[in-house]
């Protein structure tokens, strides 16, 4: 005893306890276990290791990584971390504090979670938001099964073949032990214009895996007309220029907070957001904060409308989160309130240079056709390749690079980042070029 | 803590950023291929192009990046962390965080999730490792670290066990048993996951009714979701006959992680029978919790699950995997030999705090307790109620307590120590909750107002749901 770091109990601190509950040993605070369950084996763990060799230990992982620079998105983008952000939420007030239940004492929690409502409403244009959801997809998911209950009884979900693979993965997994049905096609407007289907939603993207800027103009009246709500899944860094989904008509709006500075870190943790019209508000899964005051009119913050929360409807609950993604949601705010309306537009239009350029050279190489001519994109985009996938991206990593994603129909999609520098993408392109795909 | 009563927003002043980008590098194309930047954005020629971007305008606080750090830096110090100070929130298992978890991690920060596997292997070394250690602590097979919280890994074991039992054709078993002490989150899932409720009654000593349990067994039992140590913090010692009815009636057994820290170096739940469990990193493997999140839910099987293991696809990449390095990091400063030794430490300051305390808090269930155990009010409350108590907590620099929760008791007070805490700060505790219990006796009113001293009072909840104000322009408006 007294040989760890994290435990404080000295042999004569054990003695004390023990001597207190009446009771001779350890062993005894287990006299309630049946015999046979006691684990008596020895664990299959290493033994303890010193914090050097944990450091060590990582570090030789780390080193059997290979750090790329990154031209590939699919729901995880390369943006920049402003050096404030982990700075903020390594603060162990932050870090180390539970989900805010005593709020005296966890306003500065509420407080921004409450920011990051506003900061989610501005965005997205709807009225109300919550305090976060695990990430992207399963916001989505979310998002659908709210579709089913604020329609009652109404049962099926068209969901755009455009989403990324895994929010529709996700999709289809909640929607299989859902009971809903869960109708994929690249022709939503005339599924749901077809009028046979009991319609509880309609899931589009904002942008979608191509890297395409959709236009949902008239689907919002569509929707609405045969009774469902219409949700739009967005990349919440590119709705600062993109038409937000208030402004296409969409009741539900879900994404991934990722692109808003959060690393990438191998997919995870990430955020998701959610934000609805008001006339939803009641329906919306997840944990809310609101403002008050106390008894001496002090502006305070408290989670509320937790009669729609699971410890207290439990068996009637729509949904079961409890804990969400908070310290990212965290993350989001510190990085929205330093890039500001400016910033979030200057990324944007980095985002926008750097991608078309990108675009046009590997046009240039004659290596790829441009399928989607025309069509607007604002960091992520599609080509057809005319050469062999398997070798361009092998080409690609041999030079340091990962990008060329192959999506299921044959095509390759390349994204830039503000991270990318025009050297790195004249190297990309030369690396292409010079290849013999 | 002192009173910070800015937001963001009451920062800004046009004009003001906290942002440093580069410039873009347009002018320099030397193909002049790439587009002018003046054509990007909504300034496109053509106005069905330009129907696509946003012509709302975008309400985001500007502000410099002093004001950013201040302003965070303040709202930090209105809250109150495991750092501060103790943290005893019942089921929530506030255990230190250690340092170097956090250190390692942004190492692994510039790994794009789908990156192929030959550049990644460093973390997916992490993974194998993981699997084969929670599997020796828990005694399960194989782990899968999609779910992203607790409840996400209730939702997802719930999956697996609908999954087994669908590959068999045994289409009729809809229902899940949960016993009436389960946290919340139990039935929610079973709901989420399309399977009806039905509850199983705990007997006075607060363990699960063997006897309630029998009828409800039968062709329509998915399974039973089981807390063990339950929500008391009392052992479920019928565990073995439950699993054996469970099973024999064609059920399965869910065993709920989040009370799984006092069984840690003890006692294995693939062992006591169970075939599907979760853990919650963020609780006994010491994850910071972070306000609410990022979590981590391991969802873990027997042999017989493993084939189905890899069917519910419930996030977008591989789980959250940061939090999981936390995790491997505490394993490995723990090793062997000190894992053995969480679980008991645990046992023994709850049950110092309980035998401490039983004489001015009412202890419904006098039995030797595990992680922690639950309190029903004041022995003598002279109208004083456990909310009054937990907010006068505040007041003397304590987490308050899980309150009315288990709802087995109108008054419960759920108390959970946890190993790293000293004896100095568990007697510290003791003397201020027996404090609180004579200024029951003598100024009631006193804690009816609690806290006094933190930077607000208690808030008008009943407003906040009525009138709900949920973001920022709501109060310009």
């Amino acid at each position: 005893m007294g040989s760890f770091a994290y435990f404080p109990h000295t042999e004569e601190d054990i003695r004390v306890m023990l001597e207190r509950i009446g009771v001779k040993s350890l062993d005894d605070l287990y006299s309630d276990v049946p015999e046979e369950f006691i684990f008596k084996g020895e664990y299959e763990l290493p033994v303890a290791r010193s914090e050097e060799e944990v450091r060590a230990w990582f570090k030789a992982l780390a080193d059997k990584n290979t750090e790329l620079k990154v031209f590939a998105g699919a729901g995880a983008y390369d943006h920049y971390t402003p050096s404030v952000i982990p700075y903020i939420t390594s603060r162990s007030e932050f870090l180390t504090a539970y989900t805010p239940y005593q709020c005296e004492i966890s306003q500065g929690t509420l407080r921004y979670i409450f920011e990051w409502q506003t900061m989610i409403c501005s965005l997205t244009g709807l009225d109300v938001a919550n305090a976060s959801m695990y990430d992207g997809p399963t916001a989505a998911a979310e998002a659908m099964r709210m579709c089913v209950a604020c329609t009652r009884k109404r049962n099926t979900v068209v969901a755009s073949s455009g989403l990324l693979p895994n929010v529709l993965a996700t999709l289809r997994t909640y929607a299989r032990y859902s009971g809903i049905n869960l109708v994929e096609t690249w022709e939503v407007q005339e599924a749901v214009a077809e009028g046979t289907l009991d319609l509880a939603g309609v899931i589009v993207p904002s942008i979608n895996k191509y890297g395409i800027i959709e236009s949902h103009l008239g689907l919002a009246d569509l929707v609405h007309e045969m009774g469902g709500l219409l949700v739009e899944y967005c990349d919440p860094s590119a709705l600062a220029v993109v038409k937000s989904p208030a402004e296409w008509g969409a009741d539900i709006a879900v994404g991934d907070g990722q692109s808003l500075g959060i690393p990438l870190c191998y997919g995870g943790p990430y955020v998701g957001f959610m934000a609805c019209r008001e006339q939803w508000m009641r329906k919306l899964p997840g944990r809310i904060v609101g403002q008050t005051a106390d008894a001496e009119g002090h502006r305070a913050f408290v989670l509320t409308l937790q009669a729609r929360e699971q410890h207290i409807r439990r068996e009637k609950a729509t949904s079961n989160i409890c804990s969400n993604e908070s310290l990212m949601a965290l993350w989001c705010t510190v990085y929205l309130s330093l890039m500001g309306p400016e910033g979030m537009r200057k990324v944007n239009e980095l985002c926008y240079a750097g991608s078309h350029y990108l675009h046009d050279q590997l046009l240039a190489t004659g290596k790829f056709s441009d399928p989607f001519e025309g069509r607007e994109f604002l960091k992520e985009f599609a080509l057809q390749p005319l050469c062999d996938v398997k070798k361009l991206q092998q080409a690609l990593l041999d030079a340091g690079f990962f990008g060329a994603l192959e999506t299921e129909e044959g095509f390759v999609t390349f994204c830039v980042t503000e991270r990318r520098t025009r050297d790195e993408i004249d190297s990309l392109v030369k690396v292409v070029k010079e290849a013999a795909l | 803590m002192k009173y910070y009563d800015k937001l963001i927003f009451e920062l800004s002043k046009p004009g003001r950023i906290g942002y440093s980008l580069p410039d873009a590098f347009e002018a320099a194309c030397p193909s002049g291929a790439c587009r002018p930047r003046q054509a990007t954005l909504g300034l496109a020629a053509s106005k069905e192009t330009a129907a696509i971007w946003r012509e709302a305008p975008l309400d985001l606080p500007e502000v410099s990046e002093p004001d950013v750090v201040r302003h965070y830096t303040n709202l930090s110090q209105m809250n109150f962390g495991v750092d501060t100070g103790f943290y005893p929130l019942g089921s929530c298992t506030m255990k230190y965080n250690p340092k170097i978890n956090e250190e390692i991690v942004s190492q692994f920060n510039g790994l794009h999730p789908l990156q192929p596997e030959v550049t990644v292997k460093g973390a997916r070394e992490v993974y194998e490792f993981m699997d084969k250690a929670l599997a020796a602590i828990t005694g399960m097979k194989h782990f899968t670290f999609l779910p992203c919280a607790g409840a996400h890994g209730e939702l997802t074991g719930l999956m697996l066990m609908r999954e087994y039992h669908i590959s068999r054709g045994d289409l009729a078993r809809t229902k899940v048993i949960v016993p009436d002490s389960a946290h919340g989150t139990n039935p929610a899932s079973a709901a989420v996951c399309g399977l009806d409720i039905v509850v199983v009654k705990s007997k006075e000593n607060g363990l699960v009714d063997v006897e309630d349990l029998k009828p409800l067994l039968g062709p329509e039992i998915a399974g039973i979701m089981m807390t063990n140590p339950n929500t008391l913090g009392l052992f479920e010692r019928d565990i073995k006959e439950i699993a054996k009815l469970v099973h024999d009636c064609g059920g399965l057994l869910y065993y709920d992680g989040a009370n799984m820290n006092p069984l840690l170096g003890k006692v294995r739940p693939g062992d006591m029978g169970f075939d599907i469990m979760h853990l919650n990193l963020h609780k006994t493997f010491s994850t910071p919790h972070g306000g609410g999140g990022p979590g981590s839910g391991p969802v873990g099987v027997a042999e017989r699950i493993v084939p189905f293991l890899d069917i519910p696809k419930v996030s977008g990449f591989h789980g959250n995997f940061g939090v999981i390095l936390r995790a491997c990091a505490y394993i490995l400063s723990l090793g062997r030999e000190n894992v053995k030794l969480a679980g008991p430490l645990a046992t023994l300051s709850a049950n110092y705090i309980k035998e401490s305390l039983k004489d001015c808090y009412r202890l419904p269930i006098p039995t030797v307790c595990k992680h922690e155990f639950v309190f029903d009010g004041l022995a003598e409350p002279n109208g004083v109620s456990t909310l009054d108590v937990a907010k006068r907590l505040l007041d003397y620099g304590f987490h308050a307590p899980t309150i009315y929760f288990p709802l087995l008791f109108h008054q419960a007070i759920m108390i959970e120590p946890t190993e790293t805490e000293s004896l100095e700060t568990l007697d510290a505790f003791i003397d201020v909750m027996r404090t609180i219990a004579r200024e029951a006796a003598e100024d009631p009113e006193l804690l009816h107002g609690a806290p006094h001293n933190t930077p607000i009072g208690r808030p008008d909840e009943t407003t906040a749901a009525r009138q709900p104000i949920l973001k920022y322009s709501k109060i310009i408006n």
